[in-house]
């Protein structure tokens, strides 16, 4: 499968805050890739940075296998994106929008095709109207509108489901869907929302502090079968000793948070809890952890930084 | 890049703001013009107090050629403002309403982008001044009338044939645009640096007023400088109304008494446009768009 965009080593620093500290990740062709953190995790600089609104401290962007820095005009011209808000001209209505949009990335769009558009985000009834009476959800669609009107190869939404009702939420989720399935284009999707991003994702990275805390598959990352487990004892070092010498040695991930983090698949947890039994180990706790928003609220609620488990 | 500026003088012409300097020159020029018509005989003799003793004048002096010449006293020093009202807002107000963003997330580069930004403003300050020539000038010159045109300068009267009058406007305009394209030039370099209009118009305005008053005052520590200052000859379209006269001090038609002044402002303001524009572009190629 194609490598669409690769990070590598990437770093921003604004005076003395390190807003993104050398991260890592690629996405490939038909990802709707989940770009994960919490507010202030440096999702929006990172994305910022793809989009050269922002210079890098460091590191490199490849998209379409390009150097983003000297091709930039080539790339831009197949990204589509929302960027935090879906701000447009206000004094304007959406039609106007969505040409002036559309000619400014390079395309003659014929009203056909801009009514097409507005159809697709559900704004064709609203076209001839001025923005400045658009509610934030019209305004977010209309920007997503914008962000596919010159048929881009690769999609960024930062934050798309922001200001959105459930229904408006729902919206953008089916939208993303099918130009995933459908269209066969490339996603990126930011969000603090995991639920929404378990949803769609086929490929899930979570960052905090502005590094990598773990990138895979989301389907991997949300598998019953396979579950990541927390094990709590009173001498974690002795118990991992115990667990390196036996059958659960390659499923050991590594600790966090005075924590042993163990992947198995579910129907494993009671041969586990013999073994441990067995090994004399003084068990606290065994957790299992199957929800993305549980695995992503639990990994960034500390500072560890854990490695890409999943390709 | 003709794509660029068709888009970004688009912008400019749908906002409502952009039509408030034209409505602004509009209705000061018809007040002055309809004060004048009934009652110019009054300001033509208040014209006249200093010298009506030593000269004689046949004919009426309230023509639409000095009309025109009083309005442009007048209103060039207000026009600066709303130049500044546009230009000052062509970054910062994309920045205020979070349009910059995705403007330069299209395939362009910042440098086209600030340079169709900067013409499409200068395009809209000479539309701004051929609608303050269309009504100070020809205008004034339907309701009252064409005639010789009688100046009076600080210290000596001017007096202009009718046939010689109309190319010293044409070259007044021309200069009178390049003086406002270099406040244009100065409110959008302020533009890169701020996320709202409000300062870069007041920034613009404050500058302006700082330096007029620098290059009025006459205190020598000061005379150095104001060779250097753009704000020295903002008002060097003057220059087209002062005429060469011959040994029996009658005017010389088609003369401009000091071209080189001309030329010279118009180079220092042309320097200054270059330079402002080109400060932009290099600030703005580096500058992290955060907003």
């Amino acid at each position: 499968m194609q490598v669409i965009v690769r990070v590598t080593d990437l770093s921003k620093q604004f005076k003395n805050l390190t807003a993104v500290d050398h991260l890592s990740f690629s996405v490939n062709e038909g990802d709707v890739y989940g770009f994960l953190g919490q507010n202030g995790a440096g999702k929006s600089t990172s994305i910022r940075m793809m989009l050269t609104l922002i210079e890098p401290s460091n590191g490199n962007i490849e998209i379409f296998g390009m150097d983003l820095a000297k091709n930039r005009r080539d790339i831009l011209r197949n990204i589509g994106a929302v960027i935090e808000k879906p701000d447009v001209y206000k004094y304007l209505s959406a039609y106007d929008n969505l040409q002036l949009f559309a000619r400014l990335s390079g395309i003659k769009p014929t009203r056909k095709l801009l009514m097409d558009q507005l159809e697709m985000v559900g704004l064709a009834q609203r076209a001839d109207d001025k923005v400045k009476t658009f509610s934030q959800g019209m305004k977010q669609r209309l920007g997503i509108g914008i962000a596919l009107v010159h048929n881009p190869q690769l999609i960024i939404l930062d934050e798309p489901t922001n200001g959105l009702d459930p229904q408006g939420i729902a919206d953008i989720r089916n939208l993303i869907l099918h130009l995933s399935r459908e269209m066969n284009k490339t996603v990126i999707v930011s969000s603090h929302l995991l639920s929404e991003i378990e949803q769609i994702a086929t490929r899930v990275l979570i960052i905090d502090k502005g590094k990598k805390l773990v990138e895979g598959n989301a389907s991997e990352l949300l598998d019953p079968s396979q579950t990541i487990v927390e094990l709590q004892t009173l001498d974690n070092v002795f118990t991992l000793q115990q667990l390196k010498l036996s059958k659960w040695a390659d499923k050991i991930q590594g600790q966090r948070n005075n924590s042993i983090v163990i992947k198995l698949d579910r129907r494993e947890i009671p041969a586990l809890h013999t073994d441990l039994a067995g090994m004399q180990i003084q068990l606290l706790s065994l957790q299992p952890r199957h929800s993305l928003e549980d695995y992503f609220l639990q990994i960034t609620s500390g500072n560890q930084h854990v490695d890409t488990y999943s390709n | 890049m003709l794509t660029l500026i068709q888009i970004e003088l688009y912008k400019i012409f749908r906002r409502p703001r952009t039509y408030i300097a034209f409505g602004a020159i509009a209705a000061l020029i018809l007040i002055i013009q309809f004060g004048l018509k009934v009652d110019g005989k009054s300001y033509a003799d208040f014209l006249m107090k200093d010298v009506g003793g030593s000269m004689e004048i046949d004919g009426n002096i309230i023509n639409g050629y000095l009309i025109c010449y009083i309005m442009l006293q007048l209103l060039l020093v207000h026009v600066p403002l709303l130049v500044a009202l546009i230009a000052a807002d062509m970054i910062s107000g994309e920045a205020n309403m979070g349009t910059l963003r995705l403007l330069l997330s299209k395939p362009y580069s910042r440098t086209e982008l600030l340079l169709a930004k900067f013409l499409a403003a200068t395009v809209y300050t000479i539309m701004l001044l051929i609608w303050l020539a269309i009504l100070a000038l020809f205008v004034s010159m339907w309701i009252f009338g064409i005639g010789d045109m009688f100046l009076m300068k600080s210290s000596y009267v001017v007096l202009i044939s009718q046939n010689d009058v109309f190319w010293r406007y044409a070259g007044a305009f021309v200069f009178a645009a390049l003086a406002m394209v270099t406040v244009a030039a100065l409110g959008f370099l302020l533009s890169i640096f701020a996320e709202n209009s409000i300062g870069p118009i007041v920034a613009t305005m404050s500058i302006i007023v700082f330096f007029t008053i620098l290059s009025t005052l006459n205190i020598p520590i000061f005379n150095a400088l104001k060779p250097y200052l753009f704000t020295t000859h903002l008002i060097s379209w003057k220059e087209f109304f002062d005429l060469k006269v011959n040994d029996a001090n009658e005017a010389i038609i088609g003369s401009i008494q000091n071209p080189q002044r001309i030329i010279t402002s118009a180079l220092v303001l042309l320097l200054h446009i270059v330079g402002f524009v080109g400060a932009g572009i290099l600030i703005f190629n580096r500058k992290d768009v955060l907003s």
